[in-house]
């Protein structure tokens, strides 16, 4: 048998393409595609933007908040009978109510968690005035922890793949499938964000995060208890952040990995920076835009540059606009 | 053989329903499992062996990333070893483990170890390409023989190192092994090659495409550590192949597959052996049963006499590597018993071997490459990783 080693330094493989073909040719696939994992970005990302939007702080730990969320999800799967294999066939009323308690189980344990990360990371260096690069190492270091102990418990293998539901086409744009999973998630993420932008601006605990986002020492002279919204800002970020786990489990069955949430967080944190950190609106816009042009730029340049396009389009973007495309604008004051 | 074939297009058939194809299969090869060479090389020899103080070595992966290829190789090795002593009164031979946790940082520090360990005459190790390239030096200076039974990167063999021995088949060999298989076995004329951005991955996946020449119809690269693949997929199911060979490990084949298989993508899904693991199977879902694999690893199912002392000793099946252990530790036993006692007699010995293993033949050539490597493909029947075809 032949034994020549080849060399595999490629030559005449191109290190970039430009096949505008796969663009046109893939344009509504990789759209649709994109605004439902897109929607996930922006789930995750409003926890991010909620929290820097208060207290200037970039919440690293964020991503683990989301994996403990996919986390839940799946046990809940696991917990109601359901088993790695071939997808189930389930009545419309069954489904309905089984992705209902996996959406409750990951809301209250991503929100727990996010409670809990606060008071035991965050608060106490906030009692003792730590500058805020203390904040910062102290929320990679939690990341680290939270994902180490997962690593501890389940392994290094993700688990192993329930789904309940098989996406299956329900209406086509385009001659490209839209299936009944992009359908929830996109419409979900969009109620969600609704409800979240209603309850920052229009009710009263609302008020009292815009307050503390806009000067924490004189909302605290007004009368507003800061511990308090500071707790409501970590759960409501949570909360999301676990809803956004389980329509990532629904699509990516096999997510729930330990470091399942590493890159999806850096995704979702760029998705608030682009569309303005502190910016509930425009963490969504950022999310639906990176999910989008991410698809693209696969197309267009290649598999290997899938990361690149979505992170100079963040630089391009800042480059013009510094606070991102609709700027900052929990802390600011309005009439 | 025959029969062998009939029940590979029943079992391809009954795995999907949507697909009425499945019978090319067993197009070409041989499809049953070797059965144990009556010449095999066998631990325990005559019973008769005299040593004092021997030992060899495992060094590899234990406890860290990726532990069930290394165990896989250490319980064929501590088989060996066992069987050896059982039958061997007057020659003792002590098997010491080095945990490499899988990686060349930690490599680099664990072989010195190895390396000043006098009473250590040969190793069965490392199984990653990766560690192996970095630590292979310090054993060529010490003069210590190492046979790797799982690393497969080609490149390995062109440092000109005289104490570095391969026991399967590199991805020089595999590659070409693979796009036979797609070409020949699937009757696939078109193929979509797709790479991870690892070493393996990409090294493995020109390989497939040099051999398949203009049937790779389409090539797309994926990250480590994806989960989305919507653009790729995009792109396959425009391309509508007849088959897909996917160059990675089963972290991200497995939701890969899947996807393709939301999307009706109808085409086999054929991946290497850094695929071929339980975890894919249970990963991939829906998808896992139109799914092969090509491996240069030879099936263990009719090594009764193996299997039976393997399952004892782990409590679980033989793994991907098992059998190669085995055979690597034995041609160190061999050695010893030959009354060889210090490492430049047993380099001697094991560049000079020339004898049949469970798994094939062994005999290397000047650089440490085996001359017979065996391919064989495997598929997904009822959850479990099966043999499929030998290719070639």
């Amino acid at each position: 048998m032949n034994h020549q080693v080849v060399t595999y330094l490629a030559e005449g493989v191109d290190w970039i393409r430009f096949d505008v073909d796969a663009l046109l040719g893939q344009f509504w696939n990789n759209t649709i595609e994109g605004l439902s994992q897109g929607s996930i970005y922006a789930l995750v990302a409003l926890g991010y933007t909620l929290v820097y939007g208060v207290l200037r702080l970039i919440n690293f730990a964020h991503s683990e908040v989301f994996v403990f969320g996919v986390f839940a999800a799946y046990f809940t799967f696991y917990g109601l009978g359901f088993r790695p294999g071939p997808t189930v066939t389930l009545g419309i009323g069954e489904l309905i109510l089984f992705l209902l308690l996996a959406l409750i189980a990951a809301m209250a344990v991503s929100g727990a968690t996010a409670v809990v990360l606060e008071r035991v990371a965050y608060r106490p260096l906030r009692r003792r005035n730590a500058p805020s690069l203390v904040f910062l190492i102290t929320a990679i270091g939690a990341s680290f922890v939270m994902q180490q102990v997962l690593f501890i418990w389940r392994g290094g293998n993700a688990e192993q793949a329930i789904r309940l539901l098989r996406p299956e086409p329900v209406f086509t744009v385009f001659n490209t499938a839209v299936t009944n999973i992009q359908i929830i998630t996109v419409l979900a993420a969009l109620v969600l964000l609704v409800v979240a932008d209603t309850f920052i601006n229009r009710t009263r605990l609302g008020r009292g995060i815009r307050a503390v986002a806009q000067d924490p020492d004189t909302a605290t002279l007004m009368g507003v208890n800061k511990e308090r919204v500071i707790m409501i800002t970590f759960l409501v970020g949570g909360l999301l952040a676990g809803a956004a786990a389980l329509f990532y489990l629904m699509k990516i069955p096999q997510g729930a990995s330990y470091q399942g949430g590493f890159l999806l967080g850096i995704k979702a944190f760029t998705a608030a920076v682009l569309g303005g950190i502190g910016n509930l609106r425009g963490a969504l816009l950022g999310g639906l835009l990176l999910g989008v042009v991410e698809n693209y730029g696969q197309s267009l340049f290649g598999g290997d540059w899938r990361d690149i396009v979505a992170f100079v389009l963040l630089i391009v973007i800042l480059m013009f606009r510094p606070t991102g495309i609709l700027g900052e604008s929990l802390g600011k004051a309005r009439v | 053989m025959l029969a062998a074939a009939t029940s590979l297009v029943l079992g391809a058939c009954a795995a999907r329903t949507d697909t009425a194809s499945g019978g090319d299969t067993a197009g070409t090869g041989n499809a049953s499992a070797p059965d144990k060479p009556a010449d095999a090389a066998d631990p325990r020899g005559d019973g008769t062996a005299k040593c004092s103080g021997a030992a060899i070595a495992y060094a590899g992966t234990i406890n860290g990333a990726n532990a069930a290829l290394g165990l896989n190789i250490l319980y064929g090795v501590q088989l060996a070893v066992n069987q050896h002593n059982e039958a061997n009164k007057d020659c003792q031979v002590e098997l010491k483990q080095f945990d490499t946790e899988g990686t060349p940082d930690r490599a680099t520090g664990v072989v010195p170890q190895v390396v000043n360990d006098s009473a250590i005459l040969g190793v069965v190790g490392l199984p990653f390409s990766g560690e192996s390239k970095a630590t292979g030096d310090v054993f060529n200076q010490a003069g210590l023989v190492t046979i790797t039974p799982s690393a497969t990167n080609p490149e390995l063999t062109t440092h000109g190192w005289k104490t570095f021995f391969r026991a399967l088949g590199n991805d020089a060999v595999q590659g070409p092994a693979a796009a036979k298989f797609l070409t020949d076995n699937l009757k696939a004329t078109k193929v979509c090659v797709i790479k991870d951005d690892s070493e393996y991955g990409t090294g493995l996946a020109n390989a497939v495409v040099q051999a398949l020449g203009d049937k790779a119809s389409c090539q797309e690269s994926v990250k480590t550590k994806q989960t989305d693949f919507a653009a790729v997929v995009g792109k396959v199911q425009s391309e509508n192949p007849d088959a897909i060979f996917y160059a990675g490990y089963y972290q991200e084949a497995a939701p890969f597959a899947q996807q393709l298989f939301d999307k009706g993508v109808q085409a086999k899904f054929v991946a290497p052996d850094g695929v071929k693991d339980e975890e894919f199977v249970k990963g991939a879902g829906d998808a896992a049963p139109n799914s092969f694999f090509t491996c240069p690893c030879v099936p263990a199912d009719a090594f009764t006499d193996f299997t039976n002392g393997y399952k004892q000793l782990a409590n679980r099946e033989p793994g991907t590597y098992s059998p190669e252990g085995y055979d690597a530790a034995t041609i160190l036993l061999k050695g010893i018993d030959k009354g060889i006692t210090d490492r430049a007699g047993m380099l001697d010995f094991v560049r000079n071997y020339d004898g049949q293993g469970l798994t094939k033949r062994f005999k290397w050539d000047a650089n440490g490459e085996l001359t017979q490597t065996p391919v064989w493909s495997y598929k997904v029947d009822g959850g479990k990783i099966v043999k499929n075809v030998e290719i070639g």
